[in-house]
């Protein structure tokens, strides 16, 4: 194994729970609600009518109007998102090798709201008028390949596409990348913009998203509650700078947090519903303790994945419990999603963000809404309201449709470790 | 409005320039900074609004402002 360490050295967010990153740590920590009556588009044919949205997003006055066209939204998302991440790094092309600087980029359904609206150009004018510009909007790894040309980062650059663990494996793999030395610097995380009509009713006939809160859409995220009774989609991106540590102490960059470890696994088991008590998700909490050399005992904080379903909540705390054994008794675990709601493939990285933020201020965010736990989800979710904690080791899960599942353990920064 | 300003005004909302930038010696690639995708969707523009089609082979040779109006022109198009 490599002796290479990386740190985040940058962080950039655009999301239901704000536009830049003190914003949506205070607002995770103070769990604030960013779910609302979903507005992008017409809530009224779906069982669902909740959604996390991005609140005030202008991408002609963010990006310019020729980058405003011809980007989806959930590319668009990814280039603000990393243009803070960047500004925040204190990197600049001057101070760094561009073919040193990778970027890899997770989303989950990429450009669909372009795909649904080409889709109906076809069909209405035939496939003659289908715009030049749909392949390259639609594809899923084009965030990182505009992303790469506004940074002029010319190393190592994809996309991860695993549904909800996008992001997770971005930084995953990023990681990888840092380590095997093949860049000094990866751009990362992860971008959605699935509040369209095809990825919410395709969800909600699913039966996925929740559909009994419709009135009061602050409580409809409610990860590890009795009522909760499905996931809250919802849009935005986080972007993470990684830094070898050595790169990133020598130029006196301010580090966040340190990503020790990474864990992954598939279920291998079925195409949507996850593995029985979580064994694959404990399995990758395993691996990427394993891998930072943590031991059991020093993890303080599970950010879980957390997502509200029926299924994920139970299995995951089953995971957790299979992962920790009794120390799962002693662990604080939160889930973010019940202030951001799920951004699908950018929610890993948002996760991981608020992860970082919470070992460096010594601050978890709460499960805000959970009021009455389910049964059989019997952990320390750290419920309504944020707890002061000096943590010192975290791991943030993910789990994707696919039986994909991902897990990044982070440790507290000291700046003479 | 005349054919000039129609033209003017299709270039402008599909290359995201300004009017004033839409001369008559203007290169579409060079100086309004179309790529060959935005000339692809320039030419759809074009077809849709005149009620014409263009072959690759016209489109090629439509390299400014002045070209297009010229070939529009001679296509029997006035307004």
């Amino acid at each position: 194994m490599s002796d290479k360490r990386v740190v985040i050295t940058g962080l950039g967010v655009f999301s239901p729970i704000g536009n830049t990153v003190s914003e949506a740590w205070e607002n995770a920590v103070a769990g604030n609600s960013g779910i609302v009556r979903l507005s992008m588009i017409d809530p009224e044919p779906f069982t669902s009518q909740v959604a996390g949205e991005v609140k005030g997003f202008d991408p002609v006055e963010l990006l310019g109007p020729r980058n405003a066209r011809r980007n989806d939204r959930y590319t668009q998302f990814a280039m603000a998102a990393a243009e803070q991440a960047w500004a925040d790094s204190g990197l600049s092309e001057a101070s760094i090798d561009p073919e040193r600087v990778g970027v890899v980029i997770g989303s989950g359904v990429g450009g669909m709201d372009t795909f649904e609206k080409q889709h109906t150009v076809a069909m209405n004018r035939g496939p003659g008028r289908i715009s030049s510009l749909f392949v390259p909007m639609m594809i899923s790894n084009m965030a990182a390949g505009q992303v790469a040309i506004d940074l002029n980062a010319k190393g190592p650059n994809f996309a991860t596409v695993t549904a909800c663990a996008s992001s997770s494996h971005a930084i995953a793999s990023s990681v990888d990348a840092i380590r095997l030395g093949r860049a000094e610097v990866m751009v990362t995380g992860g971008s959605e913009a699935p509040l369209t009509m095809m990825s919410v009713g395709g969800f909600c006939s699913m039966k996925a998203l929740c559909a009994t809160f419709n009135d009061e859409p602050e409580k409809a995220s409610r990860p590890f509650d009795r009522d909760r009774s499905g996931f809250v989609i919802a849009e935005g991106a986080c972007i993470i700078v990684l830094e070898e540590l050595s790169h990133a102490e020598a130029r006196g960059a301010h580090i966040i947090a340190e990503i020790s470890g990474v864990g992954m696994s598939c279920d291998a088991h079925h195409i949507t519903a996850p593995a029985p008590g979580g064994e694959g998700c404990a399995r990758a909490m395993r691996m990427a303790m394993s891998d930072a050399g943590m031991a059991v005992s020093d993890i303080d904080y599970v950010n879980a994945h957390g997502t509200s379903t029926q299924l994920n909540d139970i299995n995951e705390t089953d995971a957790i419990k299979a992962a920790l054994g009794s120390h799962a008794a002693k662990v604080l675990v939160s889930s973010t999603k019940s202030t951001h709601g799920h951004m699908l493939g950018a929610t890993g990285a948002m996760e991981v963000m608020l992860t970082s933020l919470a070992l460096k201020n010594g601050l978890v965010p709460p499960t805000s809404t959970l009021e009455n736990p389910g049964e059989g989800c019997d952990l320390d979710y750290v419920p309504k309201t944020a707890r002061e904690a000096d943590i010192q080791c975290a791991l943030s899960n993910s789990l994707g449709f696919g039986g994909h599942n991902v897990c990044i353990a982070l440790r507290k920064y000291k700046g003479d470790s | 409005m005349s054919l000039e300003n129609r033209i003017a005004e299709i270039i402008v909302s599909r290359l995201n320039v300004k009017p004033e930038e839409v001369t008559n010696s203007a290169s579409l690639k060079d100086d309004l900074g179309a790529d060959s995708l935005d000339m692809v969707d320039l030419m759809m523009d074009l077809e849709d609004t005149f009620n014409l089609k263009i072959s690759d082979e016209d489109g090629n040779k439509l390299q400014t402002v002045g070209s297009v109006v010229e070939f529009l022109k001679e296509k029997g198009i006035e307004a």
